[in-house]
């Protein structure tokens, strides 16, 4: 697990079943988790800011929707409000944006993971969870690409399989983990290539 | 960062300056993620190699730059988009507009019209719509002309319908439209008040004495400084008491202009002008 990086962001991908399995990512992070986390779940156009409830309930860090103009900050946990793509401006500033889904799906997981990788390239950490569709898959291969390091949900241990999968098949995943191992290992890897870049 | 990043950013920022130079549409101040992306979209369903061929083209081919246009201009809208800011200016506003004798209201960044058919409908129902002049403006003339026309595809119109409802709508939503083929056509009634015509918040001037403004999922795609350009006209274009509408993820509150301004509903971004 020992690369050079370090790393400054995560993002996460999740639909069918995310809620549960974002759950249960979140629960074993502590609150002085060293570095942002950005969250595209899959939700209903008209959800609300539920999601948010929900998973401040299960994690020490302070979850909020994402906001446009701001910056982001460690410790915190942002979810894309449902209905708008959460894109990471070019300062590393939080956008929205109403553009046509991309997948069927408004947010994509795709155009966040592709802008954040612009602004974090290998200091960038994706994660792809369980969902019943294909978005992520490129946005994690953009993630690869630019040096950053990939982690996708065992699509044995994933409620709906096919997400996952198709991260599998999009470029050279790093750590493909069963859900119970994912919070730890990241939490690991964030920690160990994190005091290396403090020397 | 990555070099052809860089390269990129640069170019982007170059052919924004070439549209305004020769077409005198300013993006400069927008935020350049969604624009990036709108862009990198028609590069490759167009396959231009990179950034500065496409500008090559842009510059020579007015068609080419109108389709361009259309992409950056991010037309996508909704009737009774988010129901719950529908229910409030049923709720809220309208009592308060009921007031008036006269009613001048302004749409800006209308797109092609869904979200001002949504208003007219509402006045309708108030008993105020005889009374009113809506202003509804985009500063993109192709989707004015549609917004104008008031014709919308009839598979969308099920969704129209659901959040009309949610709306608090009581009426039968297809006394609304008329069917015709494919297609929904907006009533004429709804139609004879609005007068739509073309205006860009980033070089244009105010629009006068108006009682509401509502502008939803424009400012999102601006930078702060040309936000606060905005935020200022409309609120030189209000009267005292005036009312103004955000989008649900745009706020007042970062603006100079936010002392000015009480919550008439905070969650749906719905604020009213002091009086002097
Ligand atoms: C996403 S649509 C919003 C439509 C509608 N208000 C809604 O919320 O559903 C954004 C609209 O803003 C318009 N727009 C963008 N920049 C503008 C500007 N500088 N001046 C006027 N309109 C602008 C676009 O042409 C587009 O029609």
């Amino acid at each position: 697990m020992s690369t050079e990086t370090i790393f400054e962001a995560v993002v996460i991908g999740s639909s069918a079943g995310g809620v549960r399995a974002l759950s249960m990512v979140l629960s074993t992070l502590p609150a002085n988790f060293r570095v942002p986390i950005i969250i595209v779940q899959h939700l209903h156009p008209h959800s609300g800011a539920g999601l948010v409830d929900v998973l401040n309930h299960k994690t020490p860090l302070i979850v909020n929707q994402a906001e446009e103009k701001t910056l982001l900050e460690a410790g915190h946990v942002y979810l894309a409000p449902p209905n708008y793509h959460l894109l990471l401006e070019l300062d590393g500033s939080f956008a929205l944006s109403i553009m046509p889904k991309v997948h069927y799906a408004r947010p994509s997981i795709d155009v966040l993971f592709e802008t954040a990788s612009e602004f974090y390239d290998k200091t960038l950490i994706g994660i792809i969870l369980t969902g019943a569709n294909h978005d992520g898959a490129q946005g994690l291969a953009q993630v690869k690409q630019a040096g950053g390091y990939s982690i996708v949900q065992d699509p044995n241990t994933a409620e709906a399989e096919s997400m996952p999968s198709a991260a599998i098949k999009a470029c050279e995943v790093d750590a493909v983990l069963p859900l119970t191992d994912i919070g730890p290992y990241l939490l690991q890897l964030v920690n160990n290539n994190y005091r290396k870049g403090q020397r | 960062m990555q070099e052809d990043i860089k390269t990129q950013q640069i170019e982007l920022k170059l052919l924004l300056q070439a549209i305004y130079l020769q077409y005198g549409y300013d993006f400069r101040d927008y935020a350049l993620a969604s624009i990036k992306r709108r862009i990198t979209y028609r590069l490759q369903k167009d396959n231009y190699p990179n950034i500065s061929a496409m500008q090559h083209r842009l510059l020579y081919d007015v068609s080419f730059f109108e389709t361009l246009l259309l992409d950056l201009s991010v037309n996508v809208t909704e009737m009774f988009r988010d129901p719950e800011f529908y229910k409030a200016l049923r709720e809220k506003v309208i009592p308060k507009l009921a007031q008036h004798s006269h009613l001048k209201i302004w749409h800006a960044g209308c797109s092609s019209g869904e979200e001002v058919y949504s208003m007219a409908i509402l006045l309708k129902e108030a008993g105020l719509y005889e009374r009113t002049q809506i202003y509804a403006t985009d500063m993109n003339e192709v989707i004015l002309q549609q917004a104008k026309e008031g014709i919308f595809p009839i598979k969308r119109l099920k969704q129209y319908t659901e959040n009309y409802q949610k709306s608090g709508g009581q009426e039968s939503f297809s006394n609304y439209y008329h069917a015709h083929y494919e297609h929904a056509v907006m009533d004429n009634a709804l139609k004879k008040n609005i007068l739509f015509s073309d205006h860009n918040l980033a070089t244009d001037g105010v629009f006068g004495e108006m009682n509401l403004v509502i502008c939803r999922n424009v400012l999102i795609y601006f930078n702060r400084e040309l936000q606060n350009r905005a935020i200022r006209l409309f609120n030189d274009s209000l009267s005292e008491q005036g009312i103004l509408c955000l989008g649900s993820k745009e706020s007042i509150r970062f603006s100079e202009y936010s002392s000015a301004y009480q919550d008439l509903a905070a969650d749906e971004k719905i604020y009213i002008k002091n009086e002097h």
